[in-house]
This record gives structure tokens, sequence and C-alpha cells, in this order.
């Protein structure tokens, strides 16, 4: 155990002008609410002059998320000029000649457009209604697999396996070769010695393999009739036509990373949720039409996504601050769903919350997230089958968190349920 | 007190007494009408309120007036001409009688 560092305390003392909310132990320890209090009180548009990425603005309140998010003129995620999170290196190319994924979340229009046109309509609530089943379905199998009373890691057993499936589901992908998806999710996020992969070479090796495998795939649903699967509508959509092969890997490498580590930590997140706020719990185990409002307020009060970052294309005056051309702007959904201006009482899990669906973890814009009603319907899968089967679910150990500023979750959440 | 009609893709009719400046998907959410999510809360950022307007009606409520609402019309998939953002349809006396249908679901 490190020694017990008050943040309430430091930041209150720390000088704003030594803030940097993008250290990763604060997210190890979840400590970084008192310092983004701070910063929308004080410093809403904050320069770090210093970080592990270069310099950095932060934009910490909710209306100027919002602002900076649907202004994609001046502030831009294209891959040319940097990146859409603080890392420069994640999801660009680091080696030489290496495996280059363009994706639609780093391009502006009128790339973007096109190919978030190209998978949209099998995440739309039509298409979602013809996969609901059997998600459910195998929601159902994954459950009935828990014990009452047995000590587990609920991020293992249902966050991972769950989304897993999920993912599976909407690509229509080999069932039993399902976590190869989310291997690939990992490896294509990963760096050397990170426990992931050894080297840039063997994350070049595995990604040529999913590439074989999605081609494969993608060429056997253009030559059968229209499905309902995402390869398959890709595969008949005349949008495809302007699309090169390594586009169409992007995307699909997009949607497994996009749709992976958010809905797992938003399954997650609901265990959490379920026993620190028992009281909420227990209504809307007793009014189970609350459902979706307890999904979203989950989606909200976990924040997946801690943060988006784009790239000033001039020079531009935002609240009083000088931005300058080229400089990294993020936008803290994290802080921007605790912002008190506009979300009452926001450090709390309200399960019958007012307008619950008026939070900041989809972004909002022209990349607001695609995948926003397929992960709320798994996720509100798993709350419908989970009342079925127990009324309450407990931590019973520690819970380790992600030392990420991108991925706001969990690593393990001992859990254990009673009937 | 304007009226709006929503009618959802099944056919299903609400009638609803908006108050004056307020917008079509604020009258649908504080109603409660199914099929209009607005989550941005009428910010011209999500997308969620879209609708299409009855053609009798097409000459005084059809027409965007901000590009930034065309932006985010031209990425929905079921998007139609006579789409629109509700959020951007201020009620006033003159649309009394309004009426719009509504798409199969928002995201
Ligand atoms: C609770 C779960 C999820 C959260 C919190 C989440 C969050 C986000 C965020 C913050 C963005 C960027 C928004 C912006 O820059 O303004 C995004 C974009 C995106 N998400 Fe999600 N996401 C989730 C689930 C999913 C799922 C399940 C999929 C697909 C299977 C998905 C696919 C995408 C794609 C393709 C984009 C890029 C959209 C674009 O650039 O136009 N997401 N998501
Ligand atoms: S409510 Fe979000 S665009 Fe209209």
């Amino acid at each position: 155990m490190t020694p017990s560092v008050n943040d309430e305390e430091l930041a209150r003392t720390t000088p704003l002008d030594q803030f940097d909310v993008s250290r990763p132990e604060l997210y190890l320890r979840e400590g970084l609410h008192p310092y983004f209090k701070r910063l929308r009180d004080e410093d809403p548009v904050h320069y770090c002059k210093q970080s592990a990425y270069g310099p950095y603005w932060s934009v910490t309140r909710f209306e100027d998320c919002v602002a900076i998010d649907t202004n994609h003129k001046v502030f831009s995620s294209d891959a040319s000029v940097g990146s859409f999170v603080l890392d420069d290196a994640t999801l660009n190319p680091v080696v030489e000649n290496g495996l280059f994924l363009p994706n639609f979340l780093g391009m502006d229009p009128p790339r973007h457009d096109i190919h978030r046109k190209v998978v949209s309509p099998a995440v739309a609530p039509e298409n979602l209604e013809r996969i609901e089943p059997l998600i459910r379905q195998r929601s159902q199998k994954v459950l009935d697999s828990l014990s009452i009373g047995e000590t587990f890691n609920w991020v293992e057993r249902v966050s991972i396996e769950l989304t897993t499936m999920m993912l599976a589901t909407l690509l229509d992908f080999n069932f039993e070769e399902r976590r190869n998806l989310t291997r690939w999710s990992d490896v294509v996020t990963a760096s050397p010695g990170d426990g992931v992969i050894e080297s840039w070479e063997q994350r070049e090796k595995e990604l040529r393999q999913c590439e074989a495998t999605f081609q494969k795939m993608f060429a056997e649903r253009k030559a059968a009739p229209p499905k309902s699967d995402l390869i398959s509508m890709m595969a008949h959509s005349p949008e495809m036509a302007d699309i090169t092969p390594e586009e169409f890997l992007g995307t699909v490498v997009l949607l497994i990373v996009g749709g992976n580590d958010t809905t797992r930590n938003s399954m997650s997140g609901s265990a959490m949720a379920a026993h620190l706020y028992p009281a909420e719990f227990e209504k809307v185990r007793s009014n189970q039409a609350l459902i979706p409002s307890a999904v979203s307020e989950t989606i909200r009060w976990q924040t997946p996504i801690a943060h988006m970052r784009r790239t000033a294309l001039c020079d531009y005056e935002f609240r009083g601050k000088q931005i300058r051309k080229g400089d990294k702007v993020v936008m803290w959904y994290l802080s921007a769903n605790r912002d008190e201006r506009v979300i009452a009482n926001p450090m709390a899990f309200i399960a019958d919350r007012k307008n619950p669906r008026h939070h900041m973890s989809f972004g909002f814009g022209i990349h607001r997230c695609v995948g926003n009603r397929l992960a709320e319907m798994q996720v509100r899968v798993l709350w419908e089958e989970f009342f079925k089967r127990f009324s309450k679910i407990e931590v019973v150990g520690e819970v380790t968190r992600i030392p990420s500023c991108l991925i706001h979750g969990y690593t393990s959440i001992p859990v254990r349920l009673s009937k | 007190m304007p009226k709006i009609k929503y009618i959802t893709h099944d056919g299903k009719e609400y009638d609803v007494d908006a108050h004056e400046g307020a917008s079509v998907m604020e009258a649908a959410t504080s109603s409660n009408v199914p099929g209009i999510d607005g989550d941005c809360g009428g910010a011209l950022a999500c997308g969620t309120c879209h609708i299409y307007v009855d053609p009798a009606w097409f000459a005084k409520a059809g027409t965007p007036a901000q590009d930034a609402e065309q932006e985010m019309l031209s990425l929905l998939d079921n998007r139609q001409d006579n789409s629109r953002l509700s959020c951007q349809i201020s009620m006033s006396a003159e649309l009394d009688g309004l009426v719009v249908r509504l798409p199969r679901g928002q995201h």
C-alpha cells in the first residue's frame, strides 16, 4: 500500500500553475476530483506548462467542453495534426513503415462523415432491436455461471466477458475465438514492455493477423446476401466504394477499441455504484422502469473516457485565454460530468435523476459516440437479467483501478452476490 | 398556447400544448412524448431530437436556419429532405397546429 495522500489538502494548497491532472497516479487512487473542482471554480481554462505529454490546456466545465467539442473547424481531431487523445502515440504509427490504422475519430470532415455513415446504420436502434435477443441470451449464460456467496472478480467474469460477447455479436465474429477481439483491442493501444507486447514487431505481427481475419470476413459477407451484422452492413454499403482496405481495418479496430474499455467499465461502474449506493440500487430493483435512467446515470457517474483532446488549427481566444495554433486542448469529460453548474449534486449516484441523459460521457458534436445506444442496451440488459437472479452486490476486497488519464476504470473488483 | 401533433413511427399520435418560445424538442420531452431524446438539451450537439416536418408545414418549418444544423443532420442515417433537429424549431402562434413525425429511434 502507498502511504495515504491527502488530495483534498494538496488540491487546496498546490499553486494552480503546478496543476497537472494527467498524472496516472491520480487515477490509480481516484484522487482527481478535488483538483478538477478547483480548476472549475478558479481556472476553468487552465494551461499546464509541462507534463509527460508536453504542454496542454485543460477545459473542465460542462458548457466549455460542449463548446470545444462542437467547434471542430477550430479544434481538430485529425491524426495529421495530432491526435484525439492527449498522448500523440495512441493509435498513431510508431515504427517506420508500421501499420497505420486510419480511423474516423481521428479525421475531420469530409473523410470523417463518409466513414461514420458506413457504420452508423449497424448501431442504430432499428438494427439493435435485431441483435438484442442474442445479446440477452449470451448475457443470461454468463450470469447463470455466477455462484451466490462466492468471491470473484466482477471485471473478469462479467464486464470483460459480456463486452467481448457484445462485440462478437455485433460483428458476427467466430464466437469461440472472441477473445481475439479483446486481445487486438489491447494490442493496438499497447507499447513494448507494458505487459501486453514485447516489441513493436510483435504488435505489427498480431495486427496483420487481425487484418487478415477481417479481410476474409469482409470478402465472405460481400459475396453473401446482406445480414444485420456490422461487417456485412459495411460490405454492402454504397459508401464503402470510397474506402481503402487499410481504412476498413482502421474503422473495424476503432469499433473494437471504442466499444471495449468503455462498455467494460460501464459494467464495472454498475457494480461499484450498486455497492456504494445500496438505497439507489434498491430503488431500481423495486421499480425496474427506472433501469434506463439508472443506466444513463451509471455512464455519467463512471465516465469511462476521462478526456478527449483536440488540436487548435489557428490562434483562438477562448474564455479570455489565448490558445495558439498547434496547442493541445483537453476536454475533461470526467470533470464536466461533475460540474455543479449543470448537474445537481454531481458526486452522487442518483438512479432517478432528472434528465439523466444530459451527460458528457459520449462527447458531443460530429464525433459524438456512434455506439452509444448499443452500450446503453448492453448495460440495460445486464441490470435486467441481474435482478432476475440476485438482489445485492457487495464489494468485499480491494478495488484496483487503471492508472490512466484516458480510460477511467478498474482492473479488479472482488464481489459477492446474494439471492 | 400553440399546439403540436407528434406522430410516432408506428402511427401513435400525441397532442401537446407548447409554451410560446419553447422548442419542439422541449415540448416533447417535458410531456413525455416517446421518441425524442434530446440528449444535449438543445445545444445542437447530439442529433437525438430528429423529426420529419409534415409536408403541409414544410414551408414554415422545414428549412434549417444554421449550417451547424445541416452538418449534424447530414450525419444521420435516416435523414430525409424534411428532416429537422426539433430543438431548433421555436414554437410561436404562427406554428400553431404543427405536425411532425418521429423516426424509429434516435442515436
Ligand atoms: C459506455 C460506453 C461508451 C462510451 C463512454 C463511449 C465514449 C465515446 C467518446 C467519448 C467518443 C468521442 C466523442 C467526441 O470526441 O466528442 C466516442 C466515439 C466513438 N465511439 Fe464510443 N463509447 C462507448 C461505447 C461505444 C461502443 C459500444 C462502440 C461501438 C461498438 C463505440 C464506438 C465509437 C466510435 C466508432 C466513435 C467515433 C465516432 C466519430 O468519430 O464520429 N463506442 N465514444
Ligand atoms: S437536442 Fe441535441 S441536437 Fe437537438
